[in-house]
């Protein structure tokens, strides 16, 4: 059985502490009235001068390539200055919301993604992976706050306690014919009904496979196995849709006028690949602590494989969205890159150098992906750039060119990874670490490279 | 290269394995293993140093690269410089994601193909070449192990006899 240490708990409660007072404070320093976000923008104007006016500048266009925003805005000539004011203070205000949002799913999308690598083992009845299976278990059992949390935020949303889902303001929908024809999908009371289902479904399978789990260990049949292997490959049918339409929902409705078909497939490409390197990354920390003693450096190898494939698959499906975009150059839809190229440079291809390049040169050598620190390094440089990515994602249509990856931000990582540690650890307190009835405890043993 | 072989058939590829591990055990060379189907492990039990067919594909593959680039820029670009999704630049880097399926495709392909004709070359395998194999039963269902004989022909036998192999002959090479 492996205890929690008391360093990694005490660890993960300064984690959260820290984390939750960044996030206080970066609540309390948002603007909340025009006149103090305009002193914001001014004080920061100053210092980047003229590359600020640039991103102002081309904000403006895509504004006018009909942005929710540009919508909202184009009231009258006369009241432009002012709504634009209003606009910037709409901007800094979720900022704190937003980070908060990308970090909470971000983690939450680690638990989702391992809990699809679990099903597909289980669903094409792997031998070499049983030994990791309760690694798996343990940490999609973050699955469960961390999906609460996000819930939560969404919930808040709906209630317009911040703006980060523009289609939920029916000032806005009223003034807007595309979000009008949206309107039967995209209302705040359907939005929630489908996250609760969503949710739900996941959160029962994750529960239901590991009671069998834990029931094949001490059974004299192979009944629950069988049935798990059901549970999986339910379970993989209903996940293909809802979290392709979750990701719809979750993160492309919040640039409501713009929509990618691939769009399921990229979010979940996310996941995966941050998920199988926190698979790897906890193995390895389980292992130097001495336990999981059958687990060998070919199980390593092959998390490394997955870790390498699935960045290469994410970076595939990557281009696919953008190539087809650039090439086709068509305003409503290239706005969303314009906006990325222009606004967010850095974190936009950093991202790709991180996600790809970087992970495609250091794990393609075949030993490399056997030595541990290797992969830990690697890992931690992909779970930075998923994270830029879902970043990529939301802080373009809720904050523009006002993202910056400071207090707000990091907190809210610190406060999730904390919480992330502390409940994947503690469930892993709670059975032995290795399974005993699996059939193919036996192969998954001997399994070598 | 021995002039007198032993030549040791086995009809398993376990009994093979234990075999070889037990002929490196008693600090004897092995010449040759010749077998119907990829036996998972024997290049390791037998003592074979790690391929280099990953790093050439390494170097193909950015020879690929580089050709694609090249050939784009020289087609697209240079001698008849073409408009791309509305976007006419004379500029390679800007024009770079439509040519990013070229450069990806040329990639693979030059480290597919080179690979596999290095591979040949390697393991001197070119067409009509005759069989190396000293015996047809290894292309159905049976193992053969090859050790070459210094003066310890008996030595061997008995040893060669004690890991279950079904046949043992002795030829000249």
């Amino acid at each position: 059985m492996y205890t929690f240490s008391n360093r990694l708990k005490i660890a993960s409660f300064i984690l959260m502490a820290v984390g939750a007072l960044g996030i206080g404070i970066g609540f309390i320093s948002a603007p909340s009235t025009v006149e103090e976000a305009k002193a914001i923008v001014a004080s920061h104007s100053d210092g980047h001068g003229d590359a600020h006016g640039a991103a102002e500048a081309s904000h403006h266009t895509t504004d006018a390539h009909g942005d929710t925003h540009g919508v909202a805005e184009a009231h009258g000539e006369g009241h432009h200055d002012a709504a634009h004011d209003e606009h910037q203070l709409h901007q800094l205000q979720n900022k704190p919301w937003s980070a908060l949002y990308v970090a909470a799913f971000f983690f939450f999308m680690i638990a989702l993604g391992v809990l699809a690598f679990y099903a597909i083992q289980r669903a094409a009845q792997a031998g070499w992976s049983p030994l990791l299976f309760r690694v798996m278990e343990g940490i999609t059992a973050y699955i469960v706050p961390g999906g609460v949390i996000v819930f939560v935020i969404l919930v808040l949303s709906a209630m317009h306690f911040n703006h980060l889902f523009v289609w939920m303001d029916a000032d806005v929908v009223a003034h807007d014919a595309l979000l009008q024809g949206k309107k039967g999908y995209l209302n705040p009371t359907f939005f929630l009904i489908r996250a609760a289902i969503f949710l739900a479904g996941w959160i029962f399978y994750r529960e239901y496979s590991r009671k069998l789990s834990i029931a094949q260990d001490n059974s004299d049949d192979n009944s629950n196995f069988k049935k798990n292997f059901r549970a999986a490959a339910g379970f993989l049918v209903f996940y293909l849709v809802s979290e392709s339409m979750m990701s719809w929902d979750w993160i492309m409705s919040v640039d409501p006028h713009w929509f990618s078909t691939l769009f399921g497939w990229y979010v979940f490409a996310s996941m995966f690949v941050s998920g199988i390197t926190v698979i790897a990354m906890v193995t390895i920390y389980l292992k130097s602590k001495g336990h999981l003693e059958d687990v060998n450096n070919s199980h390593i190898h092959d998390l490394a494989k997955f870790m390498f494939g699935i960045s290469i698959f994410w970076t595939y499906l990557w281009f696919a969205q953008f190539m087809l975009i650039w090439y086709a150059d068509i305003p409503e839809e290239v706005t969303y890159y314009v906006t990325r190229i222009n606004d967010y440079r850095l974190p936009f291809f950093g991202m790709i150098v991180m996600n790809f390049l970087f992970p495609l040169l250091i794990l393609m050598n075949s030993d490399f992906k056997r030595m541990n620190w290797f992969v830990i390094m690697a890992g931690t440089v992909i779970l930075s750039g998923h994270y830029l990515d879902i970043f990529n994602m939301i802080m373009p249509a809720t904050v523009g060119d006002k993202w910056f990856i400071g207090i707000p931000e990091i907190s809210s990582v610190l406060f999730f990874a904390g919480l992330f540690i502390f409940w994947v650890f503690r469930a892993l307190t709670k059975q032995p670490l290795q399974p005993t009835r699996n059939p193919f405890i036996g192969e998954s043993k001997h399994f070598h490279y | 290269m021995a002039s007198k072989v032993i030549q040791a058939f086995y009809d398993d590829d376990d009994v093979l394995m234990h075999a070889v591990k037990k002929v490196k055990e008693a600090k004897h060379h092995i010449e040759e293993v010749y077998t119907p189907f990829p036996v998972h492990g024997l290049d390791k039990a037998m003592g074979l140093a790690p391929t280099r067919l990953a790093i050439t594909a390494f170097m193909y593959g950015c020879v690929g690269l580089t050709v694609a680039i090249t050939m784009m820029n020289f087609i697209m670009i240079e001698d008849w410089p073409q408009d791309i999704g509305g976007k006419p630049s004379f500029s390679y880097i800007e024009n770079m994601p439509a040519f990013v399926p070229i450069m990806f495709e040329l990639t693979v392909f030059f480290a597919a193909h080179l690979m596999v004709i290095t591979f040949y070359m390697r393991s001197k395998l070119w067409p009509f070449k005759k069989a190396e194999n000293p015996d047809v039963r290894t292309t159905d269902d049976l193992f053969l192990m090859e050790i070459g004989i210094h003066g310890n022909e008996q030595e061997l036998k008995e040893l060669i006899a004690e890991t279950g192999a079904v046949e043992i002959n002795i030829s000249e090479k």
